[in-house]
């Protein structure tokens, strides 16, 4: 049962100004796994998640979501097809409160974002939801509470509860467990678990050890190409691998 | 004001639902009475001209917070929309001889067509490269004005007759002219209101925090950027008109880039951001410049001066750190 890709690229390339940040780069995200992208820095990780998010537009390449060509489309849209992604640095908005946070990804379906004229008490009706969403991720305590006051573990369990708000089908994660504690990580990495029961996840991760933890797949990038791909076992071994992250040839 | 310290004191900390959250409930409608009161007294103890001349910018300075402070869009040529419109107003009702409210309406719905399209214009670019654009366009505007035969060029559209509101209540007295000032004035006050604490205002506050975020949940923000612009501008517009009809007058100086500057400076001093920051430093703007016009003191240098201050000493402006001690002394 190897054919179900949900994400799937063929050839995908990024130049700025002559400089390759991508090249040629054919990855497929099977349908219900957790997929990592490692590689030493600036190996393109990051570039490469702009680009499955169009943040960023491909220079030659195609992308296709569900066996449908998404290369052209606008990032809004993409979320709106069930691709949701979380930032490097933790995407909250700051002057909400946390509640806030995750209504305002609840609210975009109920269709009245541009209800001006209405009182926001109407979206009062999703608090149940959104506290729901808060419990799941142990923020329950939290909800009255600005975005900006909580501690930076915190807030990457507040991203993860905004995303998990849009249900999508995928969540890309760019580096989920960067700048966290010992024991923020330990959390995190079960909230991960827990939700890609139901999810595609693809993550930008340089903690190996959660990588070998989390991971069905990995692909390993360098210098903008796939350099391995497999399982942690098999890219562990590979001496491409241990190359381009230790840097000479002997390692 | 220690009623207001101790209802904040009173509050549940989870109540508070960001921006606004000091002034809650009965305080903020015993407050807002008062205030209107006032306002509705107002012109029996100070000249209504001169009142007049706050209500209008106060709308402006609104208008313009609107989009800086809960979009985070800074635009610099929000005179385009004030003058554009106060043109509008003045032509029509001098020459084509309508209502005043049709000519103030007329000048509006030309701010927020200007508005479109300097929104679809600039709406794409960030920071100081949005704030350019929309100068550069508001200079062709005001070059426009400068040329073209209707305005009359240096000398603006003089002596607009103030004529009757609806064709029957003579505006020529100053409160009846006044009272409508102040009514348009608070309608463009609740209309800002209700949109910042809209579920649209929601989703304009999400795009001011983190705008990549807010793309990634979904939400085409352009769209919602434009909207909140051609708002702005249309209310902006709303204050231009209103003042044209008031002073009888559109010259050159409503669609300098001056004028840009001087909504940014009202703004920054009251408190960008709070929804009576805007009206406090319209407030204090135009009483320094009227009272300052009597003495020998050169105006700008003291209203230079007093932005040095304000940015020095209290960055959020006045309304913003008032707020700021109010919620602190919640401990």
């Amino acid at each position: 049962m190897a054919g179900d890709a949900i994400l799937e690229t063929n050839g995908l390339t990024k130049e700025f100004r002559g400089f390759v940040a991508v090249r040629n780069v054919d990855l497929r995200v099977e349908r219900g796994t957790i997929h990592a992208l490692i590689g030493p820095n600036g190996a393109g990780k990051t570039t490469v998640f702009n680009l499955l998010t169009k943040f960023l537009q491909p220079t030659s390449g195609r992308i296709l979501y569900n066996g449908q060509d998404i290369t052209r489309i606008k990032p809004a849209d993409v979320a709106r097809l069930g691709i949701v992604r979380s930032f490097q640095i933790s995407a909250v908005f700051p002057h909400l409160t946390v509640l806030e946070n995750v209504r305002v990804a609840l609210q975009r379906p109920l269709g009245n974002s541009f209800h001006f004229w209405e009182s926001e008490s109407r979206l009062n009706r999703l608090n149940g939801r959104a506290e729901e969403l808060l419990e799941d991720v142990g923020l329950s305590g939290y909800a009255g509470h600005l975005a900006v006051e909580l501690p930076y573990g915190r807030k990457r369990a507040l991203e993860i509860a905004t995303t998990l708000a849009l249900d999508p089908d995928m969540m890309l994660l760019d580096e989920p467990m960067a700048g966290m504690g010992h024991e923020d990580i330990g959390r995190i990495a079960e909230l991960i678990r827990r939700v890609a029961a139901k999810r595609t996840i693809l993550m930008v991760e340089h903690n190996l050890s959660v990588v070998a933890d989390l991971s069905d797949r990995i692909t390993v990038l360098a210098r903008g190409e796939i350099l391995a791909e497999g399982s942690y076992a098999e890219v562990s071994r590979d001496a491409r691998v241990m190359e381009a992250y230790m840097g000479t040839g002997h390692a | 004001m220690t009623t207001h310290t101790q209802t904040a004191q009173n509050k549940p900390p989870g109540s508070v639902t960001g921006g606004e959250g000091l002034l809650t409930g009965p305080v903020r409608t015993v407050l807002a009475a008062v205030l209107l009161v006032l306002l509705l007294a107002a012109p029996f103890a100070l000249y209504p001209v001169f009142l007049m001349k706050v209500l209008c910018f106060a709308l402006f300075a609104c208008a313009f917070n609107l989009l800086i402070g809960f979009v985070g869009l800074l635009s610099f040529g929000h005179a385009a929309f004030f003058g554009g419109a106060a043109y509008i107003s003045a032509h029509t009702v001098k020459v084509w001889g309508v209502t005043p409210e049709i000519g103030i309406l007329l000048g509006t719905a030309f701010a927020a067509a200007l508005g479109m399209v300097f929104g679809l214009l600039a709406i794409r670019r960030q920071g100081i490269y949005f704030a350019m654009i929309t100068l550069a366009l508001a200079q062709m505007i005001f070059f426009l004005a400068l040329q073209m035969p209707f305005t009359g060029g240096e000398d603006g559209i003089q002596a607009v007759p103030r004529g009757r509101l609806f064709g029957v209540i003579d505006l020529t007295s100053p409160l009846a002219m006044y009272y409508t000032v102040l009514a348009i004035a608070v309608l463009g006050f609740l209309i800002i209101w209700r949109t910042v604490h809209s579920p649209f205002g929601q989703v304009l506050k999400a795009i001011r925090e983190n705008e990549p975020r807010a793309i990634s949940l979904g939400y085409r923000t352009e769209q919602y950027k434009l909207a909140a612009f051609v708002m702005s501008a249309a209310l902006a517009g709303l204050a231009g008109a209103t003042k044209a009809i008031v002073f009888q007058l559109a010259t050159l100086t409503d669609v300098s880039w001056q004028m840009s500057g001087e909504v940014v400076l009202m703004t920054l001093l009251g408190g960008m951001g709070t929804l009576f920051g805007p009206v406090v430093g319209a407030a204090l703007v135009v009483t320094l410049q009227n009272y300052l016009a009597a003495t020998n003191l050169p105006v700008t240098v003291v209203i230079g001066a007093i932005f040095v201050v304000c940015v020095l000493v209290f960055r959020r402006g006045i309304v913003g750190e008032l707020t700021r001690i109010l919620k602190g002394s919640r401990g």
